[in-house]
């Protein structure tokens, strides 16, 4: 079975082509990364997640945080949660963790600005 | 009155990313204007990633991006001034600005670098018969509440228009708990990048209405319900109403450069791009008056927005160093059957040292087609295309070789052909 997908990788958005019987073998890609993104959005689709998280002290109400790595994307709703529980107090660095391995997906959340 | 080299007007991507550009070839005075209370512009509320993979090889964050040049920006010690707008900009380079501190303030630039960027078309841009209640907002604004303020604009939402900024605040909202009821598209395809497609709405079960528009909005004080009807070359189809309970509607529907300042100071725009008419060296009709950015047309990825205000950063080295020819002599850049717009719109082969890129956009999506590149009535260049979309700049590159060959009366046209 050939399934047709449109690569998130990167902005260019190419049209991948993924013949599952083949191995998940990629097609329609222009770098490396779209078969690695082919073969995993068909086996285990993972994300990265912003989003903000309170911060006190600083020159705005809420500092913007990412996840430092792809969390599965059937976890985005419970880190959300726990992002609604936390509070920071400025100054915050860009890149200081957050919250250490969240959901316990051996990714943490960062500090996507100074503040 | 203090004199200046150049003077940038905007603090965002371009006029960062020109100022670091200049400081890095030449001892200019450089200052550059801000008229929000940070540096970094409209980066600092886009929280999401995809920034910086051709900049910086890596996928970061808007206010991780604005970051990076923020720091470089101190760290060269390059002079600029925060919550300082300018109201006047003379044909002769004086710039007239105020902030609280100054007052009323009066400069001199032996150049001028235009980068205020772009703000959103709104309600009044669209004629939504219906009444006017609160709730009904531009997508960048309700991005500055929820990712800047931390409000939350409404629980059930309807968002118009499939632009990049209407795309990720439907994500958006959803992962904070509200209800996005759907995102409607007048056109038969989406404004968006496919990727913003796929992982904003495809992966939140969010439907996309292409070729469906708001015909209503009924709300006393506050937006209470919307209508929803299918389009046919942009006129509604009776009965095929649909009627959407929200508290809220985000509109996402085209960003326009900001170039008030400009068209007082007498800079010719196009009438496509809204941006002014530049050469190659992004330099606009008023000898030392320089754009680039979103003010000069509306790009897909900030990595191009720092790419193009690098060029034009280095053409201002060039201009200071009386090193840019200014004769009349331009080749003009003509957009053929299927492009709606090239910047630049006209070239002066003498200032292209090794190649010259033309940026553009189609005006429909094509598959498997080709770019043809005309001098003239003679075909110069041809590319073939797999997939084309009106939400995807493209490059046509030119070098300066081939432009040697070529006579300079005639325009250079490129067109789609299927």
């Amino acid at each position: 079975m050939k399934k047709q997908l449109i690569c998130i990788a990167c902005p260019m958005g190419c049209h991948l082509e993924i013949d599952i019987d083949d191995d998940y073998k990629v097609t329609g890609n222009k770098c490396k990364k779209g078969i690695e993104y082919g073969k995993k959005e068909l086996i285990n689709p993972t994300r990265i997640i912003t989003s903000t998280v309170v911060i006190k002290g600083g020159i705005y109400k809420r500092l913007p945080v990412k996840t430092d790595g792809e969390i599965s994307k059937k976890l985005i709703f419970e880190v959300m949660k726990e992002l609604n529980n936390i509070s920071v107090v400025s100054p915050v660095k860009c890149g200081d963790i957050i919250i250490k391995n969240v959901c316990d997906t051996s990714v943490n959340i960062v500090a996507s600005r100074s503040m | 009155m203090d004199k200046y080299d150049v003077v940038i007007i905007g603090g965002g991507s371009a006029g960062l990313a020109a100022a670091l550009e200049i400081n890095k070839n030449t001892k200019s005075k450089i200052l550059l204007l801000e008229r929000d209370a940070e540096l970094g512009g409209i980066l600092l509320q886009c929280i999401h990633n995809g920034f910086g993979l051709k900049v910086f090889k890596e996928e970061l964050t808007g206010p991780e991006y604005a970051e990076r040049f923020v720091d470089e920006l101190n760290e060269k010690g390059i002079e600029y001034k925060l919550n300082s707008m300018v109201i006047k900009l003379h044909p002769d380079k004086r710039i007239e600005y105020v902030n609280v501190e100054e007052g009323f303030v009066t400069i001199q630039a032996k150049a001028v670098i235009l980068t205020m960027g772009c703000y959103e078309r709104s309600s009044g841009s669209i004629g939504i018969p219906g009444n006017r209640p609160s709730g009904v907002m531009t997508a960048g604004t309700a991005q500055k509440y929820l990712n800047i303020d931390g409000y939350l604009v409404g629980k059930n939402v309807f968002i118009l228009g499939s632009g990049d900024i209407g795309l990720i605040m439907a994500r958006r909202l959803v992962l904070e708990g509200a209800n996005v009821l759907g995102v409607a598209e007048v056109l038969p395809f989406s404004g968006g990048l496919k990727r913003n497609i796929v992982q904003c709405l495809d992966d939140y079960d969010i439907p996309l209405y292409l070729s469906h528009t708001v015909t209503e909005i009924i709300g006393k004080n506050k937006i209470e319900k919307i209508i929803l009807s299918e389009v046919k070359d942009f006129v509604p189809i009776p009965g095929t109403e649909k009627e959407f309970i929200v508290d809220a509607l985000l509109l996402s529907i085209g960003l326009i450069p900001e170039n008030g300042l400009s068209e007082d100071c007498g800079i010719i725009l196009d009438p496509k791009t809204k941006g002014a008419i530049v050469n190659e060296s992004y330099q606009t009709n008023i000898d030392g008056i320089f754009a680039c950015g979103n003010v000069l047309h509306v790009h897909d990825l900030v990595d191009f927005v720092t790419e193009e205000s690098r060029r034009a950063g280095r053409a201002v080295v060039k201009y200071l160093t009386n090193n840019l020819d200014t004769i009349e002599d331009s080749i003009d850049i003509i957009p053929g059957e299927g492009i709606s717009y090239i910047v630049p719109q006209k070239i002066n082969p003498k200032n292209i040292t090794d190649k010259i890129e033309l940026f553009l956009r189609v005006k429909k999506e094509y598959q498997d087609v080709v770019f043809e590149v005309k001098s003239g009535e003679k075909v110069i260049k041809t590319i073939k295309k797999r997939h084309l979309a009106p939400a995807e700049m493209e490059q046509v590159v030119l070098s300066s070789k081939l432009l040697e060959t070529l006579n300079i009366k005639d325009s250079i046209s490129v067109e789609v052909i299927q």
